[in-house]
């Protein structure tokens, strides 16, 4: 943006590019997929979470009338010239070698062991049932805790532990922070792994052109390019002989990052048979094939003053990797500490993390990744410091807050926050709630005998990533290519990979406001790595904030060259030379400045690009600018939430009354998108506070394995959400856009746990697990019954 | 042994020879190549499948193809008429009522069916309606809103 240019779009509710698709069943989902001569393929899984493989045997299911190929895993492992790839490996990090299959030995429930290609998609199914697999069950290792203690089965006998990488460190003087503490509060946090469960499960198509080697794969991915470098990598193709295609993916929350076997299973069985072939994922499979979010058991110490100064902390988390890691996952665990100091001063703070691997299937990004963990320590901490002090969660959380002046800040866990001002958000959520209301209201309620809780955080995150840095060989930068036709259309190619978030529309307002195009001129192209420059794709809150400067980038690059074209037209149109820096552009035209009747508008620009006649000698042809930009930091989004909840004393069910979000993103480039993922991100996170967990049981089974069995939230779980925002924007990029689409789902969680610890205090009762569900707090209820034992007032 | 079917599906008429234990979802996909309807589970929880089957919304995974025969269906590509939307789709629309849009086929059809028979209803008979519903990203906030908006259309036009 040209700075003191007046906005018309952005900042503006416009309404959605995608719908008119998607709300006439137009979309363009991978199972939407339907190619000539395709057959569908089915993968067989293992119903043990540790067995070894003895034999396996498929002559009964190639013989089937309707089958057209069969691979087991062996074959398909050795189709691949090497294993997954691993990114942002830590130090003394142990981990095994990844194949796309289980060839010798299963080590979670649902990893694929056999796959086959028939004519119909029942076919491929019924032809699972006629594989033979002889399995010896070996024991399970399930509990995070103990898993890397001696004696445990080893899932990965070549590594000769279940440690993947214990990683201790410090910042300041935790030690003298506790000897100087007036008191001390601890807890153990658990953090139940969590199903993503996306809308859209996941699908891959794979077509095989023998005559040239060219694959395409039609895939569900956040993250288009990097699918094809590990899809290219892992089967010896090079890049440009895979073409990786996701045009409406439905949802992904971070479980579409990965690059899973089913990928390269389809082009394998495609090239094998010569055929296209087609699957998708059943959710039930979904629930045991598609990776898993959260998972930590968390030990916390807080040392703190009568005051409710918090002075110092001491964390050991155990991180539940499940059998492998993939991408990045096992960084996702080191977010937790890096981000524990949430909004406050602290600067004494010590901490161990602790990635295991067990016997499930691994575990990878779901909405915030490592950071709703941080803010759920740190938020519960500051509510136990209340609670020990007798002093109100709200004053607490002021006392320790890092001032607004103090920005650019550094915490003691080594991240740069850009920019934020928590005082004036809490504020603004204060009087939405009425807080002071609330209490003297909740006081009654009690005297009633109801319970009613009030929950208060004040969280930030870190997203927009890059830089190169913080993403450990992905890439940090995202690619834009802007391109203006000869009737001054102009088309956006984007390396991110919305699926959901809206970027075809607030893609489209930057350009239309940056360039002076209507609105309807800009058309966003996503998702196809043969068209779209190398990208790095959709996730961490980085599409807008990296992706959107991208195509600001461009744009400098389009309007220098178009304002030279407009130079060479005008002056034909007036008969004299002119300089290009007397060119103006505003409002979509190009005039001469003092001379606002001389103008050429971007259509005419546009047609002479191509046309060339009247371009000067040292100009050739073309409109069209490709930017690669990567941010020079990372963006921190705050926010201020308060949650009212009240409890049935009979079941101990939690009804959520109000929830009052203040959110600040910094810039807002189109509110009504914003507030969409301030409300799906709350409905997450109040759904892991209220709802959900994977539960397993000793035998590495799933037993919430299915949507029967998985509570997901529905719309009678919520009230109408009351939403604010302020507007701190970031430094780090010219948007001063910060990332808002995991923010809520990170408050959120801690905001209801709060709120029902709140609801409980007066029995005496500092912490509850989450899920919170009825019969925990039944239990809870049995336990402390209503007799009155301090806590808050 | 396949089983020969005719069905009316957005006003027009198929006829077709399916397998006895092929659902109405896959019939409507992989046979009329009708992909707007999406299925989302195996358990009939989401209401992602859901269509309209002679007046009635129906979660299409439930139901088999040769249970169709004879019927009338419609399917998320059939409710916008002439080009004009149905207030419902209009309502999604107005409301940024979808974000990753694969629910939302289903819950258009769901509310489209609601509205029919409670055309001012209340924002608890909204939610309780959408119980066979679930979406993952818009938290629900704007799909009432979304039907609110319907609603009224709906009143206006009649």
């Amino acid at each position: 943006m040209v700075a003191g240019q007046i906005s018309k779009l952005i900042g503006s509710r416009v309404k959605r590019k995608e719908d008119p698709r998607l709300i006439t069943g137009e979309g363009k989902y991978t199972d939407d997929v339907i190619l000539p001569n395709m057959a569908y393929f089915a993968v067989l899984r293992s119903p043990y979470a540790h067995a070894r493989i003895n034999s396996i045997d498929t002559a009964q299911a190639a013989a089937h009338p309707d089958v057209l190929g069969v691979m087991t895993g062996a074959e398909v492992n050795e189709r691949c010239s090497e294993p997954f790839p691993l990114f942002a490996i830590l130090d003394d990090m142990k981990y095994p070698e990844r194949w796309p299959m289980a060839a010798a030995k299963v080590t979670y429930v649902g990893e694929p062991v056999a796959a086959v290609a028939a004519s119909s998609r029942a076919a491929a199914r019924d032809a699972l049932d006629l594989i033979d697999v002889d399995y010896e069950p070996l024991p399970v290792v399930t509990d995070m805790e103990t898993a890397a203690d001696a004696g445990q089965p080893l899932i990965h006998e070549e590594l000769g532990t279940n440690l993947c990488y214990e990683a201790a460190d410090q910042a300041g003087d935790p030690d003298r922070a506790f000897a100087e503490a007036d008191g001390v509060v601890e807890a153990r946090l658990e953090q139940p792994r969590l199903i993503p469960n996306p809308m859209e499960t996941r699908a891959a198509v794979a077509d095989y052109e023998r005559s040239s080697g060219n694959a395409t794969l039609w895939v569900t991915t956040q993250n288009p390019h990097i699918e094809r470098m590990v899809a290219a990598r892992m089967l010896g193709m090079p890049e440009n002989k895979l073409r990786v295609i996701a045009i409406d993916v439905g949802g992904g929350f971070g479980c579409k990052i990965n690059t899973y076997s089913e990928s390269i299973i389809a082009i394998a069985l495609a090239e094998r048979i010569g055929r296209p072939v087609k699957w998708a994922e059943d959710r039930t499979e979904h629930f045991v094939s598609t990776s898993h979010g959260r998972g930590q058991a968390q030990y916390v110490e807080a040392a703190y003053k009568k005051d409710g100064t918090l002075l110092g902390m001491k964390l050991k988390i155990y991180a539940d990797l499940g059998a492998y890691a993939q991408v990045i996952s096992h960084v996702i665990p080191t977010l937790t500490p890096s981000l524990s100091p949430g909004v406050y001063g602290i600067r004494d703070i010590g901490w161990t993390t602790i990635g295991v691997y067990t016997n499930k299937i691994p575990y990878d990004a779901y909405r915030g990744a490592g950071r709703p963990e941080a803010a759920y320590i740190i938020e519960r901490v500051m509510d136990l410091i209340a609670d020990a002090t007798g002093k109100d969660p709200v004053a607490v959380r002021r006392k320790n807050f890092i001032p607004k002046d103090a920005f650019p800040y550094e915490t003691p866990t080594g991240m740069e926050y850009d920019s934020a001002d928590y005082d004036a958000a809490l504020d603004k959520a204060l009087a939405i709630a009425d807080y002071d209301g609330l209490r003297a209201e909740q006081k009654a309620q009690r005297k009633a005998g109801n319970l009613m809780g009030i929950g208060v955080t004040v969280t930030t995150e870190v997203c927009g990533f890059g830089p190169a840095a913080a993403m450990g060989g992905l890439g940090g930068f995202e690619s834009a290519t802007v391109r203006v036709d000869p009737m001054g259309k102009v088309t956006v190619l984007t390396g991110a990979s919305p699926h959901g978030q809206g970027e075809e529309t607030s893609f489209a307002q930057i350009v239309a406001d940056d360039l002076g195009v209507p609105f309807e001129d800009v058309e966003i192209i996503h998702g196809d790595t043969s068209i779209v420059a190398r990208g790095v794709g959709t996730f961490g809150s980085r599409t807008l904030v990296v992706g959107g400067t991208a195509i600001l980038k461009a744009n400098e690059q389009i309007k220098d060259k178009a304002k030279r074209i407009a130079t060479a037209l005008l002056e034909d149109k007036i008969g004299d030379t002119l300089a290009p820096q007397s060119i103006t552009l505003e409002d979509g035209l190009f005039a001469v400045q003092d001379m606002p009747d001389q103008y050429v508008t971007w259509a005419e620009v546009g047609s002479e690009a191509y046309d060339g006649q009247l371009l000067p000698e040292d100009e050739q042809p073309g409109l069209e600018a490709v930017s690669f930009w990567e941010p020079p930091g990372l963006t921190f989004p705050f926010s201020a939430h308060i949650a009212v909840v009240e409890i049935d004393q009979d079941t101990g069910e939690v009804s959520l009354k109000r929830y009052v979000s203040v959110d600040d993103c910094g810039t807002v480039i189109n509110p009504t998108l914003v507030e969409g993922q301030i409300h799906g991100g709350l409905a997450q996170g109040i759904g892991q506070a209220l709802l959900e967990q994977a539960v397993w049981d000793d035998e590495g089974q799933l037993v919430s394995g299915s949507l029967m069995d998985y509570a997901m939230p529905f719309a009678q779980e919520f009230p109408m959400f009351e939403l604010d925002r302020t507007v701190t924007p970031s430094p780090v990029n010219p948007l001063g856009a910060k990332g808002i689409g995991e923010m809520a789902t990170i408050s959120a969680t801690p905001t209801v746990a709060n709120a029902v610890v709140d609801a409980l205090s007066h029995l005496g009762v500092t912490h509850v697990d989450i899920p919170m569900t009825g019969e925990r707090i039944w239990r809870v209820l049995q336990k402390h019954g209503r007799r009155r034992r301090g806590g808050r007032s | 042994m396949p089983n020969e079917i005719t069905v009316t599906v957005n006003g027009a008429r198929h006829t077709s020879s399916v397998e006895p234990r092929t659902l109405l979802a896959h019939y409507l996909r992989d046979e009329l190549g009708l992909t707007g309807t999406h299925v989302g589970c195996d358990t009939s929880q989401c209401g992602a499948c859901t269509v309209v089957v002679d007046g009635a919304a129906v979660k299409s995974c439930t139901m088999l193809a040769v249970q169709a025969d004879g019927s009338e269906v419609v399917t998320i590509e059939g409710l916008a008429q002439d080009g004009e939307l149905h207030p419902v789709q209009e309502g999604f629309w107005e409301e940024h009522g979808l974000q990753c849009g694969f629910c939302t086929p289903g819950i258009i059809m769901t509310l489209h069916q609601v509205l029919e028979e409670q055309p001012d209803p209340s924002e608890q008979e909204i939610r309780h309606s959408l119980a066979g519903n679930i979406c993952r990203c818009t938290g629900y906030q704007n799909i009432v809103k979304a039907a609110q908006y319907a609603a009224q259309r709906m009143q206006e036009q009649a």
